[in-house]
C-alpha cells in the first residue's frame, strides 16, 4: 500500500508537469484558485474565450481529451494517465468547464455510435475546443424519468423534423452542436420509441433561452425546437434505439473518477477556526467540533474512496462501484454545512451580499446553490436507487408504464 | 498509486474469512452470548494455529512477522464474524503496548505466549466514567506496587496479564502517568466480572491491593505510550467495525430480497432500498478512511494520529448505522433474540465506547487537524 506512481506513471507525470509549467496561462492562476463550487469568474476576460485558447493549446500539445484515440484528437492515454493529467492540470482544469459535457458525454456517444466519417469530422474539433457541444436530454416533464420525454422527431423524406422543448442545457448559448434525444414513435412503450441525433445549434428553428435559477444565477438554458430539420445522416444508432444509445452518454456522466467534488469542509474548517462566538472560537465549542469532525471524515472518506478507484485504474482494472457515492455524499454535505455556518452567525447569518469572495456571502451562496448539487446528474433518490439496484442487487422499481404505449401513459397526477 | 491491499494480503483475508465461517458460526458466537462460556477457547486455539494472533509480532518473538496490513485484513474478518474471543484486548492493546515500550525480557516473556494462544492480555485504562485522559487516572503506583480500581477492563476476567496505566506523579499531567505490567495470576489483584452490553466480549473490574508490578517503558512516559497504543488500536478496531458494517449490510440486503410483504420483496420498496443504499455509503466511507489508517499504521507515518481518529469516527458511525438499520430492515424479526441482528447491534455500540467515546475521538480529530493546519 502506497501513494507512489509507478516508474511509467512518474515519467508521464513529469512530462505533463513540465508541459503545464511551460504553457499554462499563469495570468489567470490566482482568479482560478479562488473560484469554488464550479463557478469561474474572470474579472476582465470571457471564460469561454480563455477556455478555448487553453483547450486549443492543449490539443496542439497532445493533452486535450488525451484518453481518446489519436485519430480523433486524443493521444491514446490510459485511464490512469488521464487522472494524472487532471492532477497536473490543477486549477487550469477549471477552464475546461465549457468542454466537459462534450468530452465526457457527447464525444463518447459519437465515438460509440457515429459513422467513421462523423467521428473524423466532429471529434477532433470537439477535443480541441474549436466546437463546443451540449446535451439535450432533460425536458420540463422528463427529468429523472428522461425516457418519458415528449420532443418529437418525425421523418420527412431523408430528414427529420423536430418540435419540442429541452431544459437544463448547460452551455447551449455558446454551443455549436447538440446531442439530442427525441421521440420518433409514440405508439410503442416509452423506452422503445426514442432515437438519438446530433444537430447544429445554429439550425433554423432552434431558440435558446436562459433560465433564471433559484440562486439568482443563469447557468442553464431552455432550448425550443420549432420545425428544426436534421438530416438522417446525423442520427446515432438505429431508429427506436435511442434509449440504448443514451446509456452510453449517461454511464459516462457518472464515471468522473479523480475529479474532486466540492464538499465545503475546508471552507467550514477555516470559518470555524476564525469565528468568535460569545465563549470563544467556534472551533473550541464541543457541538461545533462534533459536527465538523463528522463532515471531515465524510470528506476524507470520499478522498480515499477516489484514491481506491485511481489505484484500480493504475493496475489496469475497472474501478468498483464505490465511486457512485461521491455526489450523494458531497451534495447533502454542502447543504448541511452552509446551513450550519449561517446558524453560527445568529441573526446576521441572514445577510447575504451574495459575494463569494467574503466569507459571509460564501455560505449563503453555498446554501442557495447546493440544491442543484442534489438534483443535477442524477437526484439523490436516483443515485440511491442505482446503488441499491446495481451495487446491492435489490430489485428494480415496479414500472407501471413499462409495457404501455407512450401515448397511453397518463400525463397528469390529478 | 497503489492504495489497496496486495494480492497476498487479500488472499490472507479470504483465508481468514473461510476459517471463521467454519469455526465461528453465529451458533458458536451464541454459546458465549448466552453465558455458557466466557470466550470461545477452541476458536482462540485455532486462531493461534493459523498464525493470526501473532501476525504482526516479529519472528524473533514468536510471531509471523508479517505486519500491520496483514493484521488489518484479519481484524476485518474478526469483526465480520463477531468473533467471541479476546482478540482486540490481547492483540491490539496488550501486544501493541509491549511492542512499543516493552523491554527485551518483557517481549520475550509475553509476545511468544500471545502468538501461541497461551496468554491473554489486556489494557487496564479506565476508572469508571470518562474518556482517556491523564486526569482520569487515579490508580496509584509507588515503590513498584499498585493500589486502586480499574473498570471496565475488557476481557480482564480471562486475561493472564494486564498493561496498567497508573499515576506516578502528583498531578494529572501527561508526565504523571506511567505504565506497568501485571501478571494477573500472581496475586494482588481481585477480579470481578461485570455484566455488559455485549456479552460476547467480557468486561471486568480489577482491584489492585499492594499489587506487585513491573514498569513498562520509562517512568512518566505512560501517557505518550498510551496515546500511541490507542491510535494503533483505533485503526485495528476500525477494521473490525468495517467488517461488522459489511456483514450487517449484507444481512439486511439478504433479508430484503427474501422477505415478501404486500406481494413483493421488501427490497423493492424505495424506503428500504434507500435505507440500504445509505448503509452502503457509510460502510464505504468507513472502509476508505480505514485504508488510510492502515497505511499510516503500517508505515508509522506522522499522519497516524489524524488518520486513526478519522478511521475511528468513520467506522464507529458506520457500524452503528448499519447495525441499527439492519434491525429496521428485518422489522419485528430483527428484535428477536433468535435473529442475529442484535449481536451486531450490541457489538457496534460496545465497540463505539471501548477506546473512548465518539465525542472523545471527534475532539481528538479536530485537535489534530488544527495542529496540522497550524504547521
Amino acid at each position: 500500500m502506497n501513494f507512489d506512481d509507478t516508474p511509467q506513471e512518474a515519467e508521464f507525470r513529469a512530462t505533463a508537469r513540465k508541459w503545464v509549467a511551460a504553457n499554462a496561462p499563469k495570468e489567470f492562476e490566482e482568479e482560478l484558485s479562488k473560484s469554488s463550487l464550479g463557478r469561474i469568474r474572470l474579472a476582465k476576460h470571457d471564460m469561454v474565450e480563455v477556455g478555448k485558447a487553453w483547450q486549443k493549446k492543449k490539443a496542439e500539445g497532445g493533452w486535450a481529451c488525451l484518453h481518446w484515440p489519436k485519430e480523433y484528437g486524443g493521444r491514446g492515454a490510459t485511464p490512469i494517465e488521464k487522472v494524472i493529467w487532471q492532477q497536473e492540470e490543477g486549477v487550469y482544469g477549471k477552464l475546461t468547464q465549457p468542454f466537459q459535457i462534450g468530452e465526457g458525454m457527447c464525444g463518447p456517444t459519437v465515438m460509440a455510435w457515429g459513422s467513421e466519417e462523423a467521428k473524423r469530422r466532429y471529434l477532433p474539433k470537439l477535443a480541441s475546443g474549436e466546437e463546443i457541444w451540449c446535451q439535450l436530454f432533460s425536458e420540463p416533464s422528463a427529468g429523472s424519468d428522461v425516457a418519458g420525454l415528449r420532443t418529437r422527431a418525425e421523418k420527412k423524406g431523408n430528414d427529420w423534423v423536430v418540435n419540442g422543448q429541452k431544459i437544463w442545457t448547460s452551455g447551449a448559448h455558446y454551443s455549436d452542436y447538440g446531442l439530442l434525444i427525441a421521440r420518433t414513435d409514440p405508439n410503442v412503450p416509452k423506452h422503445k420509441g426514442l432515437t438519438m441525433f446530433f444537430l447544429d445549434m445554429k439550425s433554423k428553428g432552434v431558440e435558446v433561452r436562459p433560465i433564471k435559477q433559484a440562486n439568482g444565477m443563469q447557468e442553464f438554458n431552455e432550448v425550443y425546437f420549432t420545425d428544426v430539420v436534421i438530416p438522417d445522416s446525423q442520427r446515432l444508432g438505429a431508429v427506436g434505439d435511442g434509449w440504448n444509445v443514451s446509456l452510453t452518454t449517461l454511464m459516462n456522466e457518472r464515471m468522473s473518477i479523480g475529479s474532486r467534488l466540492a464538499t465545503g469542509v475546508p471552507e467550514m474548517f477555516d470559518f470555524c477556526s476564525n469565528l468568535m462566538l460569545e465563549d470563544g472560537l467556534a472551533i473550541d465549542d464541543p457541538a461545533v467540533r462534533s459536527k465538523l469532525a463528522t463532515w471531515a471524515v465524510k470528506s476524507s472518506g470520499l478522498k480515499y474512496t477516489s484514491y481506491r478507484a485511481i489505484s484500480s485504474l493504475s493496475k489496469g482494472e475497472r474501478p468498483g462501484p464505490e465511486n457512485s457515492i461521491g455526489k450523494l455524499v458531497s451534495g447533502m454535505m454542502l447543504q448541511d454545512i452552509a446551513t450550519y455556518a449561517m446558524d453560527l452567525q445568529g441573526a446576521a447569518g441572514v445577510l447575504t451580499g451574495m459575494d463569494e469572495e467574503t466569507v459571509h456571502g460564501q455560505f449563503q451562496q453555498m446554501l442557495l446553490s447546493s440544491p442543484s448539487m442534489r438534483i443535477a446528474g442524477g437526484t439523490d433518490e436516483i443515485l440511491r436507487n442505482i446503488i441499491a439496484e446495481r451495487v446491492l442487487g435489490l430489485p428494480g422499481d415496479i414500472r407501471v408504464d413499462k409495457d404501455v404505449p407512450y401515448n397511453k401513459i397518463p400525463t397528469k397526477g390529478r | 498509486m497503489n492504495f489497496d491491499f496486495s494480492d497476498d494480503q487479500k488472499q490472507l483475508r479470504d483465508q481468514a474469512r473461510k476459517f471463521l465461517a467454519e469455526k465461528c458460526s453465529p451458533k458458536a458466537v451464541r454459546v458465549v452470548l448466552d453465558g455458557k462460556a466466557p470466550y470461545d477457547k477452541e476458536l482462540w486455539k485455532g486462531l493461534a494455529e493459523m498464525g493470526f494472533l501473532g501476525v504482526a509480532i516479529p519472528e524473533e518473538f514468536g510471531g509471523a512477522g508479517a505486519g500491520h496490513l496483514e493484521l488489518c485484513v484479519i481484524a476485518e474478518e474478526m469483526g465480520r464474524a463477531n468473533a467471541p474471543v479476546p482478540f482486540s484486548s490481547t492483540v491490539y492493546l496488550a501486544a501493541e503496548a509491549l511492542l512499543i515500550a516493552g523491554s527485551d525480557a518483557q517481549k520475550k516473556k509475553w509476545l511468544p505466549a500471545i502468538a501461541s494462544g497461551e496468554a491473554i492480555g489486556t489494557l487496564a485504562l479506565f476508572e469508571g466514567k470518562g474518556n482517556p485522559s491523564p486526569k482520569n487516572i487515579k490508580l496509584a503506583a509507588s515503590g513498584g506496587t499498585l493500589n486502586g480500581v480499574k473498570k471496565p477492563v475488557p476481557d480482564a476476567a480471562i486475561a493472564d496479564f494486564a498493561v496498567v496505566a497508573a499515576r506516578t506523579g502528583s498531578g494529572g499531567r501527561d508526565g504523571d502517568i506511567s505504565l506497568f505490567l501485571v501478571d494477573l495470576r500472581a496475586g494482588g489483584v481481585e477480579v470481578k466480572s461485570l455484566t455488559n452490553l455485549d456479552p460476547t466480549r467480557g468486561q471486568a473490574e480489577l482491584t489492585f491491593k499492594n499489587c506487585k508490578a513491573e514498569p513498562l517503558g520509562a517512568a512518566g512516559e505512560g501517557w505518550s505510550i498510551l496515546s500511541q497504543v490507542l491510535d494503533r488500536a483505533a485503526v485495528l478496531c476500525a477494521f473490525e467495525q468495517v467488517g461488522g458494517s459489511d456483514r450487517a449490510l449484507e444481512m439486511g440486503r439478504d433479508y430484503a430480497l427474501d422477505r415478501i410483504a404486500f406481494g413483493r420483496p421488501i427490497g423493492s420498496f424505495q424506503a428500504v432500498k434507500h435505507m440500504l443504499a445509505d448503509m452502503y455509503v457509510s460502510a464505504t466511507l468507513a472502509r476508505s478512511n480505514s485504508y488510510y489508517g492502515a497505511w499510516a499504521l503500517s508505515t508509522n507515518a506522522s499522519e497516524l494520529p489524524e488518520a486513526a481518529a478519522a478511521a475511528r469516527i468513520s467506522a464507529t458511525q458506520a457500524f452503528q448505522h448499519c447495525a441499527k438499520n439492519n434491525i429496521q430492515v428485518h422489522g419485528g424479526m430483527g428484535f428477536t433474540w433468535e435473529f442475529d441482528c442484535h449481536m451486531y447491534y450490541r457489538r457496534a455500540n460496545a465497540m463505539a465506547l471501548g477506546l473512548g467515546s465518539l465525542s472523545y475521538w471527534e475532539d481528538q480529530l479536530i485537535d489534530r487537524m488544527r495542529k496540522k493546519n497550524a504547521a
